[in-house]
């Protein structure tokens, strides 16, 4: 079954860990071809929306659509159409990044595999070291490498915890480039970091996340690092 | 992707990193055959085993260097949180399961093709006498054993006492497979052997598969979706 959609709407989702609540009545709705930027303080609850999003974790209360579907009438199919680069990255180190590539491609069941795993070695700059061992690259080298193979797939939902984690400013540069080509190419990008200056670059729209509530950054002047103090100063 | 094409995705996977590392196959040999070893300056005295030791020391070295293997395979999915990434792939979840039930399977396998000789020479045990009988009694036992293993192991995944809780469970509810096993085993090994009641035992063992097996495949997908 093939499942496509435009947006996706959290609608008043909440989340506990037993007595502890991560994320209270968030809703928000982020839309094709625009990147979405999540920013906070560590522990507000940004990890657990991206895990809600991406349908490792169930909501305690409300719910998420995909367009015209939720996880449970979909199953598997919708996960095909999501491309997740967690903050651990998610490759086994004892594969080669070749390996690894083709592992999760033969996963998703993808055509012209090599060709498509060939590519994204080349986008990830990896071309000369596809048949090394991933346990032997640095932590900036995994994480290009963990980025294409979320987007091996060419999901419409990319949900991307921390990406900027590790790399030097030219694959920072890069990562930002192939951002936008994807914004423009009519995926959905929902990020979390905490790296203002390097995400102000790319993000359409921007929401505050704090103990577990999120809400716009607010317009107006300055640089989004500014803008998102005075949110989260406004809403103490 | 068809079931059968992820459970083989999954298996050569585990397969391709265990023949590169090798770290399972030795440790848990190693393990086993250390077990084997130290039973013998027990049990055997004089040359001559007592009744049924070798029976019980071969199912003794099978489930502790299946605990060891299930807990080691899992913590592999847990260094760079990979779990994740397969629960996350378009692919059923009993895929997943019966993927890595079937690489600790065969890794638990080849140690036995190597205990059991080894149980055989230090305790006189006569492991030719049925070896058929013998095969299916250890890899309906190793199955039933792993089954129940692989579901725990991934549950526990991110219980930081995951190591002292996989046996604390596993070992309660795998008695009855390992009963099974050492009493068919030593209806072999005995001096008058009785195959009949082998054959019991190992009806007993498909039973204990068939069961747990359904079980696991039932709870894997709801239990991994927390």
């Amino acid at each position: 079954m093939g499942v496509d959609f435009d947006t996706v709407y959290v609608d008043d989702v909440s989340r506990h860990y037993g007595r502890r609540r991560a994320l209270a009545h968030v809703t928000l709705e982020a839309r094709r071809g625009e990147v979405l930027g999540l920013f906070g303080p560590n522990g507000a609850g940004k990890s657990t929306l991206i895990s809600i999003l991406s349908t490792l974790l169930r909501p305690s209360g409300g719910g998420v659509r995909y367009g015209a579907h939720t996880v449970g009438d979909t199953g598997d199919a919708l996960r095909g159409q999501i491309g997740v680069l967690g903050h651990d990255l998610y490759l086994y180190g004892d594969l080669t990044a070749r390996e690894n590539l083709r592992f999760f491609g033969r996963l998703y069941g993808l055509d012209r595999l090599e060709a498509r795993v060939t590519d994204a070695l080349g986008r990830a700059r990896l071309s000369d070291r596809a048949d090394d061992r991933v346990g032997s690259f640095s932590r900036g080298l995994r994480q290009r490498l963990a980025f294409e193979r979320a987007l091996l797939h060419a999901p419409r939902l990319v949900l991307l915890d921390e990406p900027f984690t590790g790399l030097d400013d030219d694959s920072a540069q890069v990562l930002i480039e192939r951002l936008r080509t994807l914004r423009d190419a009519g995926h959905i990008v929902v990020m979390a970091t905490h790296d203002f200056d390097t995400a102000e670059a790319v993000v359409d729209r921007s929401l505050c996340v704090d103990r577990g509530r999120a809400w716009p950054v607010a317009d107006g002047a300055g640089t989004l690092r500014e803008r998102y103090r005075r949110t989260l100063a406004g809403r103490a | 992707m068809g079931f059968l094409q992820t459970v083989w995705t999954i298996a050569r996977k585990d397969l391709v990193i265990e023949a590169r590392s090798r770290e399972l196959a030795y440790t848990t040999l190693f393990f086993a055959v250390s077990v084997v070893l130290v039973f013998s300056f027990s049990f055997v005295v004089e040359g001559v085993a007592l009744t049924d030791a070798a029976a019980g020391i071969l199912w003794v070295g099978i489930a502790f260097s299946g605990t060891l293997a299930l807990g080691r395979t899992f913590e592999r999915e847990r260094q760079s949180d990979t779990l994740k990434a397969l629960l996350l792939s378009p692919v059923e979840r009993s895929a997943i399961y019966v993927g890595k039930l079937v690489g600790v399977l065969l890794l638990m396998l080849v140690v036995e093709a190597v205990v059991a000789p080894v149980v055989g020479l230090l305790f006189q045990a006569p492991i030719g006498r049925a070896p058929l009988l013998l095969a299916g009694l250890l890899v309906t036992g190793t199955l039933g054993f792993a089954a129940v293993g692989t579901l725990f192991a991934a549950m526990l995944i991110r219980a930081q006492s995951r190591d002292v809780l996989l046996p604390v469970l596993l070992y309660p509810i795998t008695v009855p497979l390992v009963i099974a096993g050492v009493r068919g085993t030593a209806a072999i090994f005995a001096a008058e052997p009785n195959l009949a009641v082998a054959q019991a035992w190992l009806s007993m063992l498909v039973f204990f598969d068939a069961v747990f097996l359904t079980l696991a495949l039932w709870v894997f997908g709801p239990v991994m979706g927390e």
